[in-house]
């Protein structure tokens, strides 16, 4: 089975207490298809667990599959500068369908955001580099598609609906329900 | 009483000489490991074109071509698919590295490789990373609904790319 070799840190976009008794990683693409049912599966899984559960989200998109998920990527990180990665992050998986750059901004906008500086780091591909190191990083850990969920460490090779991912999470101990 | 699964071949061990291949890449091309001598060679052995599992192992490959090629290695999908499925498939997905189809005798590759299903006469999803002096580096058979991903072969390219570092 395999782990993950870098565990939850400061750089990563956390959703929920970093001392969370379970903690969930998922390799993401915010064009994948499978990815935006496994965005409304998480949504449920963290309406159950609440603050026991911590998610983690990193970038893994593949770019020859889908050519809009790099800069999808972009914005997410680019929004991250800004402090609200987890709205942008909301918003492009809720419109998953319409990820060309002037949903991109209009997205901004909605948030406030600063769209000129948005629109820099999008132009600049500053945070393509941060993007990369995720992926070789998710590639070296055994992602092998997305999503790729690592509920506690281990790479989950199941289902990736709630159910499964709480199963997962809490072994069936039956810390909810 | 579970069913029986078939159980699983073991790999080539590592060290042993890959067994020599000359399989269509196209109809009008072929390739052998021979051509590739000099190069690390990635084979990824799978089961079919267009089936749900193998398009995300390769879609995986194929992302990370250019980091597989930064340790100069050669990347060829295997199955027993015929060229045209092949050529098919890879348009579809545009996959950037050839398949081969080890079509006919069917299967007759696979089976030197230890990466023959015989209960449904198709490859098991088997990676293997062959040296440039044609030696076994590294191989691996995966459970067919298991997506092995890429850190094996990325793990033994780098320890190929160290090792030619020392010597």
């Amino acid at each position: 089975m395999s782990r993950l070799r870098r565990p939850p840190g400061p750089d990563d976009h956390f959703e929920g207490p970093r001392d969370a008794p379970v903690i969930l990683v998922e390799y993401g693409d915010y064009q994948c298809p499978y990815c935006g049912q496994a965005y409304w599966e998480v949504k449920r899984l963290q309406q159950t667990l609440g603050a026991r559960l911590g998610f983690v989200f990193r970038n893994f998109p593949l770019t020859q599959a889908h050519p809009l998920a790099l800069q999808a990527a972009e914005a997410a990180e680019a929004a991250a500068a800004q402090g609200r990665f987890w709205p942008m992050h909301d918003l492009l998986y809720e419109h998953q369908d319409r990820l060309e750059l002037p949903m991109l901004l209009s997205h901004a906008e909605a948030l406030e955001l600063d769209v000129d500086r948005f629109r820099e780091d999008l132009d600049s591909h500053r945070f393509e580099e941060r993007i990369r190191r995720d992926f070789m990083d998710g590639a070296r850990t055994g992602v092998n598609g997305t999503p790729t969920f690592f509920p506690n460490g281990h790479r989950h090779d199941g289902p990736f609906n709630a159910d499964a991912l709480l199963e997962a999470l809490t072994g069936g101990a039956g810390l909810t329900r | 009483m579970p069913p029986v699964m078939p159980s699983l071949s073991l790999p080539l061990p590592s060290g042993t000489r890959a067994p020599a291949f000359q399989l269509a890449a196209t109809p009008e091309q072929s390739v052998s490991l021979a051509d590739c001598a000099g190069s690390p060679v990635v084979l990824v052995f799978y089961p079919a074109d267009f089936s749900p599992v193998c398009s995300d192992e390769l879609a995986l490959f194929n992302e990370l071509l250019p980091e597989l090629q930064r340790h100069g290695a050669r990347v060829f999908g295997v199955s027993v698919d015929s060229v045209w499925s092949h050529l098919a498939f890879a348009r579809e997905r545009k996959l950037r590295f050839p398949l081969l189809a080890d079509f006919h005798p069917k299967g007759e590759v696979s089976r030197r490789y230890h990466a023959w299903r015989e209960s449904e006469g198709v490859c098991e999803r088997a990676l293997y990373v062959v040296d440039g002096d044609g030696r076994i580096a590294w191989g691996q058979v995966s459970p067919p609904e298991v997506n092995p991903g890429v850190d094996g072969v990325l793990a033994a390219l780098e320890s190929l790319s160290t090792r030619e570092v020392r010597s």
